[in-house]
């Protein structure tokens, strides 16, 4: 591109013609390049049928969602036909209120009972005759004596009121009631999470912060068997509503997965590597027959593998674990066998001359070249790993993949689908932090 | 190395040395062989506890291993006239998968690029804000997909959509990491020249930064497809459409309908195979060919 004074200016305009042309094509491409992606997107726009999903997504579903993931409810329910009334939160069994624990808001005589709910709202059940007290409404009537009979002190029902022959629901910010011929369910709402820490069978049920560590610390023996720090301990541990017991050995059993499956596929797929590098092959056979081996187990999909595993072994962590093991063996074994055929060949020659055999070539003159990549390798799949095991997890039925879909299954729990969520998010932040640690301690050194 | 002028007092310090080598060699061989160890115990009490939490024993498992696929192929022999129509049958399945994956990647790929760019030192538009888009990242690589996938499934309904945004959400978190690592070797000369005539910060960017790491964003794009097509097929398992979806409706059916799983397999093994080495040719090309 150098020009001399005596040069005539033709080459300048020529070059200068050229390079228009060129940046003018290349503008072109990318303009191509950008129609073509938008040609695409509008494609896919038809083909996922966007348009449609706006109708078919459930925004009440949503709200549902967030606002249960922040909130629990108590249901007090009566059955029709025994007159039984029970105080529960989110209408769990477990979580049943003792006559003696009936919160302040709830008044029972019988088979009456009354039920003050937020904003004004109340409720009271007297007999067959189902009142909802509504500040602006007025007062809504269900007659339960005969089928389910709705009166309304105006003509027309309210959007919030969801009314059929054998069922009326009433939703309001003040709670919820629904009635059916054997069942008068109200619920009130309340913020937060519901015994987070105590389920109602525990005596520390109720205390307050400073109340459950005064008991810990000086009161008397709530069981005589045990001090109150175990009680504590073994109340939080099995706690029938969170089951943290449960919950800790389910976060074990993905992480379990991710470290049988990982490392198991990195010392599996060490001598098969060698087999399948071009400068240690045996033979070109077997090292041609290693590289499709590896091929074929990374092309089959982890889901195949998942599938095929869980027939065999049935649900658990050990399948998941396998799973993992044989995907990531196809993956360690190419990575590697890259790895080993990038080795220094001066060093093995060093040795070879003092007379060191295969072995003793691989163990001094190979691992410690290749060892600092393999581990990197290792350790960043593993925290990958952990992440998957919670996918594998939940196809195969173990770990905290499974917890979760359970509970995202009953769309009843979101509360509890939040606490996995940020259970799994932190997992998989200390296993990042972890497997950055051990590959600066391992391969840097200290 | 035998000097004849060597004093005796050399000679000891020589044994020294020797002997100071010696024992940390020995203090190293001790370590790792506690680190082995730590180890060998961690794996075979890791398998213990796992095998006693499955269902179904390690041992007795490994004798039915091939059960499964020996059915699925037997099966598929027997009924073998019907592979090609249900391999057509499983095509538009297959095109949702891949659609699924192509738009994730895309944008989540556009979305990583904001981040890496605004997460890099020198290249950052507001530089206090850096940490911020790195936490970002770092927050949305941690979020497996598979939760994203569920819950939006219960809000969205079945379908390629949730399927879509739980792994563009991944990959936006995982290229920003990825990409602003290559953004960091990024030369920026070419910025400053730029902003010296006076372009702006979109400018510096666009044509600065850009052409640089084009190649290198390229490359890691394709890699994330592949990795995608095969969470997005895996998602279809779970709730989410394409090609899983079908998978486990004919699974779920179980003998009778194994040709149509093993069909299923067949179409979704050629096109991880395919994508893998398509992606590998083009990442050559990028890599060591192209000028």
């Amino acid at each position: 591109m150098e020009l001399s004074a005596n040069d005539t200016p033709t080459p300048l305009s020529a070059l200068r013609k050229s390079e228009l042309s060129r940046i003018g094509s290349k503008r072109i491409k990318g303009f191509a390049l950008v129609g073509a992606l938008l040609a695409y997107l509008i494609y896919v726009f038809f083909a996922f049928d966007i348009m449609g999903l706006a109708e078919r997504a459930r925004m009440d579903n949503a709200a549902i969602l967030v606002s249960d993931s922040v909130t629990h409810k108590t249901h007090v329910t009566r059955d029709n036909r025994s007159g039984a009334i029970s105080v529960a939160i989110e209408g769990s069994r477990r979580a049943t209120y003792r006559e003696e624990q009936i919160p302040e808001w709830v008044t029972l005589e019988g088979q009456n009972a009354e039920i003050i709910l937020r904003d004004g709202h109340r409720v009271t059940y007297e007999g067959a005759l189902i009142t909802y007290h509504h500040p602006a409404f007025g007062p809504i009537v269900i007659d339960t004596a005969n089928g389910v009979d709705l009166q309304l002190p105006q003509d027309q029902i309210p959007g919030f009121i969801n009314a059929a022959s054998n069922r009326v629901s009433i939703t309001t910010e003040g709670g919820r009631l629904t009635v059916t011929r054997a069942r008068t369910e109200t619920m009130r709402y309340f913020f937060g999470w519901e015994m987070f820490f105590f389920d109602l069978e525990s005596p520390f049920s109720g205390m307050s912060v400073s109340e459950v560590l005064a008991s810990v610390v000086s009161g008397a023996r709530l069981d005589a068997a045990q001090s109150n720090l175990s009680l504590m301990v073994s109340n939080v541990w099995y706690n029938g509503i969170w089951r943290h017991g449960d919950v800790f050995w389910a976060l074990t059993e993905t992480v379990l997965m991710a470290f049988l499956g990982t490392f198991g596929a990195a010392l599996i797929a060490l001598p098969l590597a060698f087999v399948a590098a071009s400068n240690f092959a045996p033979s070109r056979v077997m090292r041609f027959a290693m590289r499709r081996v590896f091929d074929f187990v990374r092309g089959v999909d982890a889901l195949i593998f998942t599938i095929i595993l869980s027939r065999a072994f049935g649900p658990g962590p050990l399948t998941g674990a396998l799973a993992i093991l044989i995907t990531d063996t196809g993956a360690f074994g190419k990575l590697f066998s890259e790895a080993l055929e990038n080795v220094d060949n001066r060093q093995i020659e060093g040795l070879a001359s003092t007379g060191a055999n295969a072995m003793q070539r691989s163990r001094f003159g190979v691992l410690p070249q290749v060892m600092p990549i393999l581990l990197s390798q290792v350790l960043y799949l593993f925290e990958s790993n952990t992440r998957s095991a919670t996918i594998v997890g939940a196809i195969v039925g173990g770990g905290i993949g499974l917890l979760l879909t359970q509970a995202i299954q009953t769309t009843q729990d979101w509360e509890k689908v939040t606490y996995y969520i940020i259970l799994i998010v932190l997992l998989v932040i200390a296993m990042d932090v972890l497997s950055g640690w051990l590959r600066r301690k391992l391969i840097k050194g200290e | 190395m035998t000097d004849m002028t060597r004093s005796a007092h050399d000679l000891t310090g020589l044994d020294a040395i020797r002997h100071d080598y010696l024992r940390m060699t020995r203090q190293r061989q001790l370590y790792t062989g506690v680190l082995i160890l730590v180890f060998i115990v961690l794996m075979v009490a890791g398998f213990d506890t796992a095998d006693s939490r499955n269902a179904g024993g390690f041992w007795e498992g490994l004798n039915q291993i091939f059960d499964f696929p020996a059915d699925v192929i037997s099966e598929a022999i027997e009924k073998a006239a019907n592979l090609p129509g249900h391999i057509m049958d499983a095509l538009p399945a297959l095109i949702e998968t891949i659609n699924i994956a192509a738009v994730a990647t895309l944008i989540g790929c556009g979305f990583g690029t904001l981040f890496a760019v605004l997460g890099t030192r020198g290249l950052a538009l507001w530089p206090a804000l850096i940490p911020v888009f790195r936490r970002i990242t770092d927050i949305l690589r941690a979020i497996p997909e598979v939760v994203i996938a569920l819950v939006l499934i219960f809000v969205m309904g079945g379908g390629p959509v949730p399927a879509m945004v739980a792994i563009a959400l991944h990959t936006a978190g995982a290229m920003g990491k990825l990409f602003s690592e290559v953004n960091e070797n990024v030369d920026l000369r070419p910025v400053e020249g730029l902003a010296s005539v006076g372009a702006n910060w979109s400018l510096r960017i666009w044509l600065g930064v850009f052409p640089q790491v084009l190649p290198n964003y390229l490359s890691y794009g394709l890699m994330r497809l592949e990795v995608n097509i095969r969470a997005s097929a895996i998602l279809g398992f779970v709730g989410a459409g394409g090609i899983g979806y079908e998978l486990r409706n004919a699974m779920t059916f179980g003998q009778g309908r194994f040709d149509e799983a093993a069909a299923i397999f067949i179409v979704l093994f050629v096109t991880i195979v395919l994508v893998d080495q398509i992606s590998s040719a083009v990442r050559h090309k990028l890599t060591h060919g192209g000028q």
